[in-house]
């Protein structure tokens, strides 16, 4: 376990972990943000709009995360010439960001429709007969209820998240499974002791996502 | 203000796929007038209180309220709907709300009214119905027969100019009906327009205007009801009462 009392390896193990927790937070912000208006877009009257989130959801839940990740920064990046700074860790940060965000927010999208589908239509249609349109029902009654009741499969998707997170090191970003990756190459007596290392912060982190998703799942439950 | 009834539906005519659910259904409601649907379950009763705010869209036919064609759909048709109250028969009190935020929703969200004149009126209509006391609890909390008096304050809040009651006792316990009843016929006795979908003849009795009766999707026979239950002049009105009443 010496290689843990270098200063400098237990920087780059910290600086990894907060980097996943940064890719992670964004990320979780971006893909229900998306997720919520790709739901909206899935139950909404206007065909396109249905087409829309149906496509994405089909695109991106369909498709490897490796591969979203390496568009980002290959297409989006260096073909189109999207750039967020010149900083090239940065920009490769908020590419990461990006992928997972799109990525995620296919599974958001889904969780958020099953959960649309909890909701009694008779609350829809009382909306309706008060006079609230399409979208102050879908604001006020529908998505609070449904999303009330999606609370622990939104937990779910937020732990594979954040182990999705690694991914971002396709392209470069230093998050927690590069770090990992460099400190075995440089202590290769101790490989068994690293991983155990990396692996259990993982555990520890997202253990307690899991339990306080589920105890936020049964006080949010809507009663009926 | 226009002269003709509130309510006008003109040879309506509805399908669900083959099924023919409403048939040629013609009938006016005046203001103030108070009209009981009865019939047997699958007349098109239900169909037909839901079609006048277009909860159910029609195949052919024309419903005009206070002298407008039914918007089709969007801002027009919402504003039509604000201005129909509509009690349901599963209540449908927004669930993750408190009943006082049930009544308020409407006024605030839809007529921008303030929270203020909002909630002291919510509050008098939540007393009328003699529920004040449950204003902060959750619908669940409440009884069946509180749980509809309260989407009746709902309903009342956005100030209607016609109330539309889709079979608003038939999940309740019986001890509860009457409760419900009382207030729907205070409603009828203070001049509301209403279109009440029932099995309650007593109700039909006491508080209708006019009873329309309704079989196989065609209004069958529209009657003040002491001529209705006295005298049916149909076949089948007569034989759903001799069904109803023998008991």
């Amino acid at each position: 376990m010496d290689v843990f009392l270098d200063p400098a390896n237990r920087q780059a193990y910290l600086d990894g972990f907060l980097t996943i927790l940064k890719l992670t937070g964004a990320s979780a912000l971006l893909a229900l943000v998306l997720g919520m208006l790709l739901a909206a877009c899935r139950v909404s009257p206007v065909p396109v709009l249905r087409a829309l989130g149906a496509g994405w959801v089909h695109l991106f839940r369909n498709t490897p995360l490796t591969l979203v990740i390496l568009f980002c920064f290959f297409g989006l990046y260096s073909a189109v010439g999207v750039e967020f700074s010149e900083d090239i860790h940065i920009n490769n940060y908020w590419l990461a960001v990006t992928g997972l965000s799109a990525y995620t927010a296919a599974f958001v999208c889904e969780a958020i429709r099953s959960g649309i589908n909890t909701v009694p239509v008779g609350q829809a249609e009382a909306a309706r007969a008060l006079g609230l349109s399409f979208s102050q029902n879908l604001r006020l009654i529908i998505l609070p209820q449904a999303m009330r009741s999606v609370v622990a499969p939104l937990g779910s998707i937020l732990i594979a998240l954040t182990k999705n997170a690694t991914i971002a090191g396709v392209i470069g970003v230093a998050e927690a499974s590069s770090a990992m990756k460099a400190l075995i190459e440089s202590n290769g007596d101790q490989t068994i002791a690293i991983f155990a290392v990396f692996a259990l912060t993982f555990v520890a982190l997202l253990v307690p996502v899991g339990y306080a998703f589920s105890a936020l799942a049964n006080r949010l439950v809507v009663r009926r | 203000m226009s002269h003709e009834p509130l309510i006008v539906l003109d040879a309506v005519n509805k399908w669900f796929g083959d099924l023919h659910v409403l048939r040629d259904v013609s009938l006016t409601v005046d203001r103030g007038e108070v009209v009981v649907v009865i019939g047997p379950s699958g007349s098109g009763k239900s169909t037909l209180c839901r079609a006048v705010n277009r909860l159910e869209t029609i195949n052919s036919g024309s419903i005009r309220f206070d002298g407008k064609d039914l918007p089709a759909e969007g801002r027009a048709l919402a504003k039509l709907r604000s201005e129909v109250g509509m009690v349901f028969q599963s209540f449908n009190l927004f669930a993750h709300m408190s009943i006082l935020d049930n009544v308020m929703l409407g006024p605030v969200k839809v007529r921008g009214e303030s929270k203020a004149a909002a909630r002291e009126r919510a509050l008098a209509l939540l007393d009328r119905v003699g529920i004040a006391s449950q204003a902060d609890k959750l619908p669940v909390q409440l009884s069946g027969g509180q749980q509809q008096r309260a989407a009746i304050a709902r309903a009342l809040a956005m100030q209607p100019k016609a109330m539309l009651f889709d079979e608003p006792t038939s999940a309740l316990d019986p001890e509860m009906v009457g409760e419900v009843l009382e207030v729907m016929t205070s409603l009828a006795k203070e001049g509301m327009t209403m279109i009440v979908v029932t099995h309650e003849m007593g109700f039909a009795r006491a508080a209708a205007d006019r009873v329309a009766f309704m079989a196989d999707g065609q209004l069958v026979e529209l009657a003040p009801p002491a001529e209705f239950f006295g005298n049916p002049k149909s076949e089948r009105a007569r034989d759903f009462l001799s069904k109803i009443l023998q008991h």
